[in-house]
């Protein structure tokens, strides 16, 4: 594994061979390229995907002499299974068996700058650049080999990366030289037809498994240098609090300690052993004396405070005159703060040797991690190295880069030594940054024909993206004496969005405004998380949506159709239905309940609609999701069996953030610290069942999974909860102590 | 066994008196089944409260089953009895009960048929409601969704297993009347008595029993035991080093952790959660009406002598057993601490004179109700050997509290572990 | 010194008898199975079975192992060579990131070691300590009940909890 091999193997790799010196070249984004190579590039059109950015072949694969395939990716195996998928269309387009892809994940030091692995974009950035570029090298070395056989190209058949005509062959190793794949890829590219692909398509078993489930390194956890040692950080107790007196000389008397580290506010502590590193912070933790830090808000006012905040509004759609005539109804849903929560609290190795810094991180993007982390330490980016290894999976900006930046630092003061951090579980829960609170107000009109006329709705919350950026997105950058100041968040625009993310309904309304409220500030620190705003307004769009249904005495499905013109939305829907078999459902008794939802995630994504059926257990406040069946439109389905997981998983997620989570704070600090005050899902209470159906459009697109479930899950849990109860809960979690006050009211 | 069998004794002789007693009551007739519309709602509203101050949920439901079916099993030193439907079921259930059957098997402990029911229901608590209450909890259960399920018969042997031996049982034990209000008291403590005696009958756990499973009435609210814990004392001397303030106790009655006491556990969680989701006034005059006579501290156990052998200073062996398994939480420098992790000095069940509820806590861990926040604390049955619990023990009693080792420490480990593996093995729903 | 078998071999360390076995099995033994998740015994990532029973091993110190068998996801089975019940984990790709999945994996060992034939009731209580965040559950039910020798679909296991 390439990621185990550290600065040494990195240097050799990047200095050595000649191949590679072309690679560190072709690296170069996009950006950076001359005037009139870009012209060349754009003067024939766009490049499709990530191509656009990295339009050389060989950025994206290597084929050596002794026939061994080498595809690059500048995104990073997050869980997803993006590793498998990314060989299945390589080898699909260059006619090679899958075994034979070796396929190389997010590394400053060898892989394109792909930015982040995030939105679901792997497969439409990165899964779009390498079947366009495996097609085009595939048919480029049949252009060689006809070439050097003296045949025409389709005199040639390719099997397993052997290229035949005329009674002779060439394999691909023997046509390529050292720059013949160093070429500029064209826009339009010879893609196989999809009747005849043999590996896309297929439920290829993911290859990261069996290693994970054995034993194997496959963690950044799991990383161990020689000489390696341990750290752990002492946090401050709230956010902005200073540290005003600790006495460390008995702490760095402990058996097995190294260091004592105080750089301002940042406090941590460096140890042979890690279990000796953990009982020195406690005692660390335990000494330090911490003033001031910033107040946090009232829990039980926290969506007063979000509405009172200063706010930039911008009208995202405003479609007709608006004033549509009918029955107006309002509602308005609110959002508590959520949390990531990765199983693995995060980690990552540090290694300073001579000037220069290697950095093993689950980050979601080893560019922009390396730069932030550059900056803090004050070296140039070019002698930093950020090296991407998984971590437990991270659903969006939880501690990642966070970690990164510690090791990173402590590494800086323990120069010669690897040293390992790892978070601690109150760590994680408290210092991640949280999905953003979250107010939605929505009021329409019904008109006589039971469709809708008129649709009102705004949204407010506060940032969705704060990642690194700059050093100042880096927790020990805001510590350090010399400190950075965090950026100024952004407002990411439609058609994204951020926490206007599916705000704009996918439904034909004759009449819609939507506007977004963007809150600058942060009274909590937020950031991504797993499907940004679109979590939260296909829960609030799609709730109302059936609340409209009900004012029109219209079956929800039905009324849904009625407003959904695209044919591959109206797909997912019906297909649902069908599966679920929503027109002959009976209800058995008071409490059972159906919901459904849909939607299109970013309304450019993954299309996916939901039902689900419900027990509501009133003594208790519980809802039992008997079972839950979805459909999935993603384009392309590289590997349906990956497409299913992802869903299967989106929808068991959302139900733990919907059914129970909500972080806990008070004015002095943050309460969630572990899982017993900040509870998720466990096995007694997942689904009886979830089913998930995978619409295949070959030759399409690939649009990306892995949020499409979440907004639509949410929404169908309330639905349904309506449904077998009459009440309509617009607030998340539908908390046990919630139902049981809904429903005792 | 001594005990067993002069409880026959007494048991044959009382039958003898039951006879004639048993004679007596008779079956009151069936009726329609109520509309559910037949009721207002604050009644049924109320009902639904007063329902949830009895724990009727707790023995009329099986774990994940429907609410108010029956099926639980309470075991007795006797044997097994199953609680009954409760739902408006009319095979099955109550649907067929007038309300005057209904109020008199809550008030007299019979059923319908005028059968004696066992003391298990606490009738002998019941007693006490009010007509208006009766109404209110009539209305609540005839309103419920009903379900088919035919009661479980009762595994007791002979002759308990025959009713009119209750009928002598209630002859010694059972006083029958309604609430008598403190003319000097306030309304509050009042209606905590009236809560605390009746409805949400605490003597049933915290009041020790007779050989006959009768609740000594001298020592009412001084200590019992339910479902192989404790119910520590709450009238008297109690153990406890840290006082009792009202609102600690409100906050310990409704399920959150007291830093000063622990937290809610065993059959105590129930209770919890369901005072958890009654008005604040109901949990504030039971507190009202128990506090003044919880004194606290006062009944400290006599101290460890300086060179108790397992507890001494010398168990280096229970202080690492302390610190690898229990220090990340129980530490001041843990950040769990703070949470759900209490200073295991002042915990009651390290304090009580028993070891039965640090067996339950070690062995089977405390857990949250289903997605909500509350202390944990891990199951730890698979890591400690019973040895090795025994040295955490004695080094906990010493170091923490202060105290001698428990005698009972063997006998409750393997008491508890038993009955783990019971559970372990119940087929439920 | 403290001595206990870790899967089948006898194995001996001078480190402080406080520190807890997953730090040993991580950082000494190089074992990767068992992952740090919480260290407060809420999550399962760190699970091993001592003595056949799973237990968290982030709270077990190493004083309480001797003379005691502890048995790792290692232990279990090999890439090339997985122990049954990896199969079936593999065979249902009950797996995304995969870090809680030893953890899952020595749980559901842990389970069929006291109870060869569990009921859908017992599979879902017995993981019950187990927390897995990417929502990869329905496929660790399918692999318990597969592992178990039961049918591993979700229907099955519908049909058999509302027949009982």
């Amino acid at each position: 594994m390439n990621a185990l091999s550290g600065p040494a193997l990195s240097r050799r790799s990047l200095l050595g061979g000649g191949g590679a010196l072309i690679l560190s070249f072709s690296l170069a984004p996009r950006s950076a390229l001359s005037q009139s190579e870009e012209a060349q590039v754009s003067g024939t059109g766009p490049l499709p995907g990530s191509l656009s950015d990295f339009p050389y072949l060989d950025s994206w694969i290597r084929i050596d002499e002794d026939d061994s395939i080498t595809v690059f990716t500048g995104k990073a195996e997050l869980g997803q299974g993006i590793r498998t998928a990314l060989i299945q269309v390589a080898a699909e387009q260059l006619d090679v068996d899958f075994s034979r892809v070796v396929l190389e994940t997010a590394d400053t030091g060898q892989t394109p700058n792909e930015g982040y692995t995030a939105a679901s974009h792997s497969m439409s950035e990165s899964g779009t650049a390498i079947l366009n570029a495996a097609a085009q090298v595939r048919a480029l070395l049949i252009a060689r080999a006809a070439d050097q056989l003296g045949l025409s190209a389709d005199q040639l058949t390719v099997d397993d990366g052997v290229i035949t005509g005329g009674g002779r062959s060439l394999s691909y190793g023997k046509l390529v030289g050292p720059d013949v794949l160093h070429v500029q890829a064209q826009p339009q590219s010879p893609i196989k037809d999809p009747s005849t692909n043999r590996i896309i398509g297929k439920a290829v078993r993911r290859i990261d498994i069996p290693a994970k489930l054995t034993g194997a390194v496959a963690y950044v956890q799991d990383l161990r240098l020689p000489g390696m040692v341990h750290a752990r950080v002492v946090r401050p107790p709230v956010y902005g609090a200073r540290l005003t007196g600790i006495d460390t000389s008995e702490v760095e008397t402990m058996p097995g300690v190294v260091q004592v580290i105080r750089d301002g506010n940042y406090l941590a502590v460096v140890a042979r052993g890690e279990f000796q590193a953990i009982q020195a912070m406690r005692a660390l933790a335990a000494a330090a004396e911490w003033g001031g830090g910033i107040a946090l808000p009232e829990k039980t006012e926290i969506y007063d405070v979000l509405k009172r905040l200063p706010s930039q509004e911008s009208v995202i759609q405003e479609k007709g005159s608006g004033g549509g005539q009918g029955t107006r109804i309002e509602a308005a849903y609110h959002r508590p703060y959520q949390l990531h929560g990765s199983i693995g609290p995060s980690c990552a190795v540090g290694h300073v040797d001579g000037d220069r810094l290697t950095v093993w991180s689950h980050t979601q993007g080893v560019y922009p991690d390396r730069d932030a982390i550059a900056e803090m330490v004050r070296m140039p980016p070019e002698n930093v190295r950020v090296i991407h290894m998984e971590g437990a999976g991270c659903y969006g900006h939880n501690g990642a880069d966070d970690a990164a930046a510690d090791a990173a630092l402590i590494a800086t003061k323990v120069p010669g030594t690897p040293v390992r951090v790892q978070w601690m579980r109150e760590d994680e829960h408290r210092f991640e940054p949280y999905g953003s609170a979250m107010v939605v107000e929505a009021s329409a009109a019904l008109g006589e024909s039971g469709t809708i006329t008129d649709w009102v709705y705004d949204v407010w919350s506060t940032p969705h993206s704060t990642r690194p950026g700059s050093a100042g997105n880096l927790l020990a950058a805001n510590l350090i004496a010399d400190p950075f100041q965090a950026d100024e968040p952004i407002s990411i625009p439609q058609p994204a969005g951020g926490g206007d993310r599916n705000a704009v309904p996918g439904y034909d309304f004759p009449n819609s405004r939507v506007t977004k409220h963007f809150i600058r500030s942060m009274p909590l620190r937020v950031s991504a998380m797993r499907s940004l705003g679109a979590y939260m307004n296909v829960f609030a769009l799609e709730s109302f949506m059936d609340e409209l249904a009900l004012k029109a005495g219209a079956d929800p499905v039905e009324f849904r159709l009625k407003h959904l013109s695209d044919p591959r939305a109206r797909d997912v829907v019906t297909t649902v239905a069908d599966r679920f078999g929503w027109s002959d459902w009976k209800r058995k008794g008071p409490g059972h309940g159906r919901g459904f939802a849909y939607a299109r995630y970013k309304n450019l994504a993954v299309y996916c609609a939901v039902a689900l059926e419900i027990e509501v257990e009133r003594e208790a406040g519980l809802v039992r999701i008997l079972r839950a069946v979805a459909a999935t439109d993603s384009g392309q389905a590289v590997n349906p069996d990956g497409i299913r997981n992802q869903t299967e998983g989106g929808i068991v997620q959302s139900a733990s953030w919907t059914l129970y989570e909500e972080v806990d704070y008070s004015t002095d600090e943050i309460l969630s610290r572990d899982w017993a005050s900040y509870p998720i899902m466990r096995f007694p209470a997942v689904p009886g069942a979830v089913e998930v159906h995978v619409i295949d459009r070959p030759g399409e697109p690939f649009l990306g999974t892995g949020e499409g479930s979440q907004g639509p899950t949410a929404a169908a849990i309330a639905n349904a909860f309506a449904d077998a109860t009459g009440r309509r809960i617009r607030d998340l979690p539908l908390s046990p102590e919630k139902i049981r006050r809904t429903l005792e009211a | 066994m001594k005990i067993l069998i002069s409880a026959l004794v007494v048991i044959v002789v009382l039958a003898g008196a039951a006879l004639a007693y048993a004679l007596g009551p008779s079956a009151i007739a069936t009726v329609e089944r109520p509309m559910p519309e037949s009721f207002s709602g604050a009644e049924v509203k109320r009902g639904a409260e007063l329902a949830r101050l009895g724990y009727c949920n707790t023995c009329h439901t099986v774990r994940g089953g429907d609410p108010y079916a029956g099926g639980y099993a309470i075991e007795t030193s006797f044997g097994t009895i199953y609680s009954t439907n409760i739902t408006p079921d009319e095979e099955t259930g109550i649907g067929r009960w007038s309300q005057e059957a209904f109020s008199r098997s809550l008030r007299e402990g019979l059923d319908r048929e005028g059968h004696h029911l066992y003391p298990a229901f606490p009738y002998t608590h019941f007693t006490k409601l009010t007509d208006q209450d009766a109404r209110a909890l009539y209305a609540f259960f005839m309103t419920r969704t009903p379900i088919r399920r035919s009661p479980r018969e009762n595994d007791l042997p002979f002759p308990l297993n025959w009713r009119p031996v209750l009928a002598g049982w209630k002859l010694f034990f059972f006083d029958s009347g309604r609430f008598e209000p403190d003319g000097n008291a306030s309304d509050t403590v009042n209606h905590g008595a009236y809560l605390v005696e009746g409805l949400s009958h605490c003597g049933a756990c915290h009041t020790p029993r007779n050989f006959l499973q009768a609740e000594k009435r001298d020592d009412f609210l001084r200590g019992g035991e339910a479902e192989g814990w404790t119910a520590p004392a709450i009238a008297g001397d109690l153990p406890t080093p840290k006082g009792w303030t009202e609102a600690g106790l409100k906050s310990y009655l409704t399920g959150s952790f007291t830093a000063d006491h622990g937290v809610a556990a065993g059959p105590m969680q129930p209770v919890a959660e369901n005072l958890a989701a009654v008005p604040a006034a109901d949990v504030e005059a039971i507190a009202a009406y128990v506090l003044p006579k919880m004194r606290s501290g006062a009944g400290k156990l006599a101290p460890a002598a300086a060179t108790s052998e397992q507890g001494g200073n010398g168990n280096d062996e229970g202080r690492v057993l302390y610190a690898g398994l229990c220090a990340s939480c129980h530490e001041a420098s843990s950040p769990a601490r703070r949470a759900h992790g209490m200073n295991l000095a002042d915990s009651s069940a390290l304090n009580e004179a028993t070891s039965r509820n640090f067996v339950n806590f070690v062995l089977a861990g405390v857990q949250p109700p289903e997605g909500r926040a509350g202390s944990f604390m891990p199951a730890l049955a698979g890591s400690l050997t019973d040895e090795q619990l025994t040295v955490l023990a004695a080094y906990l009693r010493h170091a923490k509290a202060g105290l001698r080792p428990w005698d009972d420490l063997g006998k409750t480990i393997s008491n508890v572990r038993e009955t783990m593996r019971r559970a372990d093995a119940e087929p439920q729903r | 010194m403290t001595r206990f078998t870790v899967n089948d071999r006898p194995f001996s360390t001078e480190t402080d008898v406080e520190t807890p076995l997953l730090y040993v099995l991580r950082n000494e033994l190089e074992l990767n199975g068992a992952k740090f998740g919480c260290g407060l015994g809420q999550c399962g990532a760190c699970t091993v079975l001592l003595d056949g029973e799973a237990v968290f091993s982030c709270l077990i110190p190493l004083a309480a192992l001797e003379g005691r068998n502890v048995t790792t996801l290692e232990g279990l089975g090999t890439i090339d060579d997985p122990g049954p019940v990896q199969a079936a984990f593999i065979e249902e790709q009950a797996a995304q990131c995969g870090y809680c999945i030893p953890g899952m994996i020595m749980r559901t060992q842990g389970m069929l070691n006291r109870n060869p034939a569990p009921s859908e009731r017992e599979i879902r209580e017995h993981l019950n300590p187990n927390l897995c965040r990417c929502g990869t559950h329905m496929r660790i039910l399918r692999a318990a009940r597969r592992a178990a020798g039961k049918p591993a679909g979700d229907q099955a296991a519908l049909a058999e909890r509302s027949a009982t």
